[in-house]
């Protein structure tokens, strides 16, 4: 079911948290609202389920206006972050709540129905005997997912999903999470500040900051083309470098350290003496381009696969690349490696991308 | 294991310190099965006449009427304690009342206030209201100055229920209500079970209240009739009798901690576990 937020405006004793948002997130798309900690993403997610009242603006759901609802009526599920199992019921009656206080209420053999059926979708139906003090972090997280669904919800909220389990168990359960959303084809809102789980995840990624949305877009397009600064430095990693300096004479950028670059081709025209700023991404630096730095290799980070080396390539200037695995180059090097200066993204002095 | 190790000296110290206690509590049984020559520690012989009071009446009054009167008063005060306590500490921990913070100073004040310095204004208003002399009005006043502890205590139980599991039960579809009797109550069961053994604790020892707003004989609780043992006019206290009458009255208090003592930790813990 499509959902839209319109003007949406929350506020904590008066101080607007989040003010005039706009999202729509289309059916059966699973979009990441990300973030870093504090800019507003639960306070989103618990509006939408009707935890907190919107203090301005309108929710629907499916074209419906939602906004003056209860959490009861709104028929969202949500898996929050520490899972909140109840932890005197057995996974069986966990997931089985929901349809309890359904009215009027299923029979006794519907709601084992229901519940068999989900259990199998997720694969806990092994566990159905246990308490959730007996389970694992990445089975608990299961049982919510399954609890979450199992009165099939127009719309479907994770808050931070993957925070609390190990790297292995979250790689796992970030696939597991996706092909559950692929096989139900609910609308989905995942929330989290890792940007590897929004871009692995989900259809779209909506970038927040300080209660505003930035930018809204395919993790692939997000990450080639950002709208601003922000984003650019918030995607990637190891992160994009910024480098300060003004435009120069023949489409050439310099810093005031000594570097100097060419500009990406479309901006070969600027006027000289504009305070701008450059990202160079690690992968755009020692594979080939126009453009070329020479510096000292500062520091060498080994991650099997591939390298990451710090050049310093003017004093307090260090340039980041990222090469296949290579033998050749150690601390203290000097090496000139290539700039692709056209795939640099250029911001001018109030962040926004030119 | 060797953690056992660790706590064996501690054990040691322990029982030397409360080796005293220990003497006494076995004289004092020992005492009301026994009689021994005036001025001698050991008793010489074994007698159950001691006991008597528990069918002979005119030898320490109506023991089971008290007895009867005291349940009464304890069990009323777990009817009127655990319950207000459950929801005016769920309403405190987590409801959005207007005044909680008044409320929440009020409580500690009450609690620590010392309800004897009440006495007599208790007694004016239960006069008034009819209720002196009544059962009625010392379960109620007693009730009352209980609700402060019962309602902190609670409290804090409630508070260490994670206030996700109370969203996740709003958002599976239940109201407030269902959430509090099917999901939040369940949780705090260690809390309810020892507010419920304290409170009925608490009444069956209780002795001032019972004395003062309802002297009538009707109305004699343990406590009373106890003390009425050695403060009678009459010179010559049967002591092996008033020990045997106490330990009568102190049976219930020793079974309860027996079967509840595991639980009762819970309400200083704070915990849930269990
Ligand atoms: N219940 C609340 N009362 C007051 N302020 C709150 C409350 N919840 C969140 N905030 C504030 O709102 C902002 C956004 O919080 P939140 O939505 O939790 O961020 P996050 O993106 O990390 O999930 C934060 O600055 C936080 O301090
Ligand atoms: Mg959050």
């Amino acid at each position: 079911m499509r959902l839209n937020l319109e003007n949406f405006t929350k506020c904590f004793d008066g101080t607007p948290v989040i003010e005039g948002l706009n999202l729509t997130v289309e059916d059966g798309e699973m979009l990441a609202l990300l973030g870093p900690s504090g800019c507003g993403k639960s306070t989103t997610l618990l509006s939408v389920c009707g935890i907190y009242r919107a203090d301005g603006g309108r929710i629907l759901f499916g074209g419906r206006d939602v906004s003056a609802l209860p959490s009861q009526r709104r028929n969202v599920g949500v898996v929050f972050q520490n899972y909140a199992l109840y932890p005197h019921l057995t996974v069986e009656e966990n997931i089985a709540f929901p349809l309890t206080v359904q009215k009027p209420r299923p029979s006794a053999a519907e709601i084992a129905r229901q519940v068999r059926e989900i259990a199998e979708l997720i694969h806990i139906d092994a566990l159905l005997g246990r308490r959730p003090a007996q389970l694992s972090g990445g089975q608990q997280q299961r049982v919510a997912l399954a609890r979450a669904l199992v009165r099939k919800p127009d719309v479907l909220l994770l808050d931070e999903p993957l925070a609390n389990l190990d790297a292995k168990l979250r790689l796992e359960m970030r696939s597991e999470i996706r092909r559950i959303q692929l096989e139900t084809g609910i609308t989905a809102i995942l929330v989290t500040h890792d940007q590897v789980e929004a871009m692995s995840m989900c259809d779209r990624v909506a970038i927040m900051d300080k209660g505003e949305i930035l930018q809204i877009d395919s993790p692939t397009q997000m990450y080639r083309s950002p709208a601003n600064r922000f984003v650019a430095g918030f995607l990637g990693n190891p992160p994009i470098t910024f480098l300060e300096g003004r435009t120069g004479p023949e489409g050439r950028f310099s810093m005031e350290a000594g570097l100097t670059l060419p500009l990406p081709s479309h901006l070969r025209g600027m006027p000289s003496g504009r305070p701008i700023a450059l990202g160079l991404r690690p992968e755009h630096f020692g594979h080939g381009g126009q453009g070329q730095a020479t510096g000292r290799v500062t520091f060498v980070e080994p991650q099997g696969r591939e390298m990451l080396f710090d050049v310093q390539a003017a004093p307090g200037v260090t340039l980041r690349s990222i090469q296949p695995t290579r033998d050749d180059v150690s601390i203290g090097d000097e090496v000139t490696w290539k700039v692709d200066a056209d795939r640099m993204l250029a911001f001018d002095a109030e962040g926004r991308r030119l | 294991m060797t953690r056992n190790f660790a706590l064996f000296p501690l054990m040691v110290v322990i029982t030397l310190i409360s080796l005293p206690l220990m003497v006494m509590y076995g004289f004092l049984i020992l005492d009301t099965v026994t009689d021994a020559p005036p001025g001698a520690l050991w008793p010489d012989e074994f007698t159950l006449r001691h006991w008597r009071f528990l069918w002979d009446m005119s030898a320490a009054g109506n023991v089971w009427k008290a007895t009867l009167n005291t349940a009464v008063l304890a069990l009323s005060m777990v009817a009127v304690v655990v319950p207000v306590s459950s929801l005016a500490g769920y309403a405190i921990a987590r409801l959005n009342l207007p005044y909680r913070r008044f409320f929440l100073g009020g409580i500690l004040v009450m609690h620590a206030f010392p309800a004897v310095t009440l006495l007599i204004g208790v007694f004016f208003v239960l006069k008034f209201a009819g209720l002196y002399n009544t059962m009625i009005g010392v379960i109620l006043v007693k009730g009352a100055l209980m609700l402060p502890f019962g309602i902190w205590i609670m409290k804090g139980f409630y508070d260490a229920v994670p206030w996700e599991i109370e969203m996740a039960g709003v958002q599976d579809g239940a109201s407030r209500l269902t959430v509090f009797r099917r999901l939040i109550l369940p949780q705090v069961k260690p809390g309810l079970v020892a507010l419920s053994v304290f409170a009925f604790l608490d009444g069956w020892g209780e002795y001032l209240l019972p004395r003062v707003l309802a002297p009538g004989s009707d109305m004699t609780v343990m406590s009373v009739l106890l003390n009425g043992l050695i403060a009678g006019d009459d010179i010559g206290y049967d002591f092996n009798l008033f020990k045997a009458v106490g330990v009568f009255y102190t049976l219930p208090v020793i079974a309860l901690f027996a079967i509840f003592q595991n639980r009762l930790m819970t309400i200083f813990g704070g915990g849930t576990k269990g």
